[in-house]
């Protein structure tokens, strides 16, 4: 089942398209990549499902129904712009957030003081937020993010300005809440915590969902039936023992073997090329060339249209 | 409403809480009772005398008024014109010109001077001149009582009929002896100062929620904030929550002014305050009929200082005064702090602000600018039309009201400030809940007029 679903939701800005009857699928208890290159409209889409901007045509649905006013005190938003006020204290602050959210005094304090706890952070309690370091800060937000144990997270760029320590801390933050069956939408850039954390994506590109879907099936489809293979014990060109329709990609020599990566034919098997090469090398290893996703990524940014985007 | 009700909660103690907040809240009153005090400490003890020619063609005020230690009085006998003009050439501080009236009491007297008569001394001159027609009222009333046999009247019944107002217009006669009216009566003075309040205020705290908004903006939780909670709650918890903060600073400033001028005046002129003299001669009389001569002349008492301006706040209609201050001085912050906040939802730091401050200044530095021109001519269309204009009329109507002006005129006053708070507040919501997302943009008024225009 959905958590939340948006069904071809666009919103047009006075002269520039931010959504163009964008649509996406988040399923329940899943990690939601919400990709795009800067200005796609991820940000846009991030807002208007937080409700702090109404889309100008589509449906959105939450929980099955149509999204409504109430429902922001089940979402959790890490804006990529985000701060804190610099003159309160940090206690003050987070209960301040967390009654926001519709958490009563006391609740609030009681989870905070968990969270506190858990994090090691009891004696910021009372210091101002300008006393805090950056990381201190963002560790804070995170906090009151999830103080109000929200069905589905958002979370903006939420590795920016963190140290790897802090952001590997934050990962299994991310993962930990997933099993305790939270929904989490992630916006960013990185593509390596992408291919480590999301179940789905959906790539905006120029306000238009691009590709969607679960990771393992996009670079499914994104797969050339390419395989590199490391050989020795063969000294003339690797083509004269290829059949006719393999492509001889690139050849390379290492200080032990000689490395080769070859594109097959959509109906042939790596058992076609190891019978085709076995009689002439010794083959080392036979690797499949599974695409990443920032290959993905820029594959399907740059083959859509590349004209510059005009920005307003 | 319960989450406007937590922002309005944080703006209120963050700022009350402030080291500069309690700073102010004693320095104010500090200023404020200096203000006061000073002029009634320096006129107490001034040798100089003050000496205040007196042309009475009525000539019940003969010797009425009394000498005291700053300002002593002689009695001219001749016309206004040649009044006038010896007046210059005299060293006579006031020239006080009662005109001959034909059938009723004088109700109205005239202050000539070359430099503004002090309130104390209009104020004391009032004080004589009604005590006197309300005696001559009341010895008339009296008489009429005794000869008539009637039953005996109550005394609220006497006082109400014999009670008087008296106007005293001041006049500025320059060396060449042109004549301007000057503003030292106590609803001129009433009505700039509970003005240039209003105008005060409304810099004062609608800069706060200006300089709010952007730090919200700048500090980057604004984002955060409007996640859970609609932009317009944000800006209307801000805008009353600061309002809040502004009404607790006037209300301490008024209790600790109040407060410090009545303990240092009191050491400064000691004296207890008569009450209500009349009241008690009445009582008097009705024991002894018939001393009501001696009665009559025992209680002219020379009050001055503040006994004096006090007496003359009592011409003034207060609860109107008072009522239509609060209204003018709330709903005329509202409207423009949802405009200092539309500005600071624009911008990205008080340094862009110019551009968008001179349109929301203007109309209030012309109120302050009008305000001699109102006072002059106080129920002029100039006056008229800048009274009920909503962004001028917090400050002018508030300087007409003392001079006393038609209800239907200040309802009209009222009802349009009301629609115009809404106005704008629609308006300022619309600006601010586009620009409080918008980073690092150079914002032109086109820019802002699309914002409006989005859905």
């Amino acid at each position: 089942m959905d958590l939340f679903t948006a069904r071809a939701v666009s919103k047009q800005y006075a002269n520039h398209k931010a959504l163009d009857k964008v649509s996406i699928n988040v399923p329940d208890g899943h990690i939601f990549g919400l990709l795009g290159p800067n200005g796609a409209g991820k940000t846009t889409l991030i807002r208007i499902i937080n409700q702090i901007i109404a889309p100008d045509e589509g449906e959105l649905f939450f929980m099955g129904r149509k999204l409504e006013p109430n429902d922001i005190s089940y979402i959790g938003y890490l804006p990529e712009e985000r701060g804190l006020y610099k003159k309160m204290t940090v206690g003050e602050q987070t209960l301040y957030l967390a009654q926001l959210k519709g958490l009563s005094h006391q609740e609030a304090q009681k989870r905070l003081m968990f969270w506190f706890e858990k994090f090691e952070i009891k004696g910021w309690w009372n210091k101002k937020v300008e006393e805090l370091s950056k990381g201190m800060q963002q560790k804070i937000q995170f906090l009151v993010t999830i103080i109000h144990e929200p069905k589905l997270l958002i979370f903006d760029e939420p590795f920016s300005g963190f140290d790897p320590i802090n952001a590997n801390l934050l990962k299994e933050e991310i993962l930990a809440l997933r099993q305790k069956g939270a929904t989490i939408i992630f916006s960013t850039h990185n593509m390596a915590s992408v291919e480590e954390l999301c179940d789905d994506i959906a790539l905006i590109n120029r306000s238009k969902v691009v590709l969607s879907g679960a990771v393992r099936q996009i670079k499914k489809t994104y797969k050339t039936n390419t395989f590199d293979i490391r050989y020795n014990s063969f000294d003339g060109d690797l083509r004269t023992i290829l059949p006719g329709s393999f492509q001889l990609i690139s050849e390379n020599q290492d200080i032990e073997h000689r490395q080769a990566l070859v594109k097959l034919p959509a109906e042939a098997t790596p058992n076609d090329l190891l019978n085709a090469i076995l009689p002439s090398v010794t083959v080392y290893s036979v690797n499949e060339q599974i695409p990443n996703m920032n290959d993905i990524f820029i594959q399907a940014v740059t083959v859509q249209t590349p004209q510059p985007v005009t920005q307003d | 409403m319960k989450k406007i009700f937590l922002i309005i909660q944080r703006e209120y103690i963050s700022r009350v809480k402030k080291r500069s907040f309690i700073v102010m809240t004693i320095l104010g009153p500090l200023l404020m009772a200096a203000t006061i005090i000073v002029p009634i400490y320096l006129a107490t003890r001034t040798d100089e005398k003050k000496s205040v020619a007196v042309l009475d063609e009525t000539g019940i005020f003969y010797e009425k008024f009394k000498d005291s230690d700053n300002i002593t009085f002689h009695y001219l006998v001749s016309d206004i014109a040649t009044a006038k003009a010896n007046f210059s050439k005299s060293e006579d501080h006031a020239l006080l010109y009662i005109p001959k009236t034909e059938v009723t009491l004088p109700t109205n007297a005239i202050v000539y001077s070359e430099k503004s008569v002090s309130i104390n001394v209009t104020a004391y001159i009032r004080n004589v001149m009604t005590k006197q027609i309300e005696d001559l009222k009341l010895q008339a009333r009296l008489t009429e009582i005794q000869t008539d046999k009637k039953d005996p009247v109550s005394v609220d019944d006497i006082l109400r009929s014999i009670k008087t107002s008296v106007d005293i217009n001041t006049m500025k006669i320059g060396e060449n002896g042109e004549e301007s009216k000057s503003y030292t009566e106590i609803n001129m003075v009433l009505g700039m100062f509970t003005g240039i309040l209003i105008y005060f205020f409304i810099f004062m705290f609608g800069a706060q929620v200006m300089r709010g908004v952007i730090e919200e903006k700048t500090s980057r939780i604004v984002e955060v904030i409007i996640s859970s909670v609609k932009p317009f709650q944000l800006m209307m918890g801000k805008i009353i929550g600061i309002g809040l903060v502004g009404l607790t600073q006037f209300l301490l400033w008024v209790i600790l002014t109040f407060g410090i001028v009545t303990v240092v005046t009191a050491t400064i002129t000691p004296g207890d305050t008569k009450k209500s003299a009349t009241e008690q001669m009445i009582k008097q009389q009705k024991a002894i009929n018939p001393a009501v001569s001696e009665a009559m002349s025992s209680q002219n008492d020379s009050e001055e200082g503040m006994d004096g301006v006090m007496e003359a706040l009592n011409s003034v209609n207060f609860p109107v005064m008072i009522g239509a201050f609060i209204f003018f001085f709330l709903v005329g912050y509202l409207l423009y702090a949802a405009l200092f906040a539309a500005i600071g939802g624009a911008v990205d730091s008080e340094a862009d602000t110019q551009q968008f401050m001179f349109p929301i200044t203007i109309p209030l530095i012309l109120s302050i600018v009008m305000a001699q021109y109102i006072i002059r001519d106080p129920d002029g269309p100039v006056s008229f039309w800048f009274s009920i204009f909503p962004l001028t009329s917090p400050v002018i109507m508030m300087i007409r009201i003392p001079f006393g002006v038609p209800y239907m005129e200040v309802i009209l006053s009222m009802v349009l400030l009301l629609l115009g708070f809404l106005g704008t507040t629609w308006l300022a919501g619309k600006i601010y809940r586009t620009g409080i997302l918008m980073y690092g943009k150079k914002v032109s008024y086109k820019e802002l007029w699309k914002w409006i225009r989005y859905k």
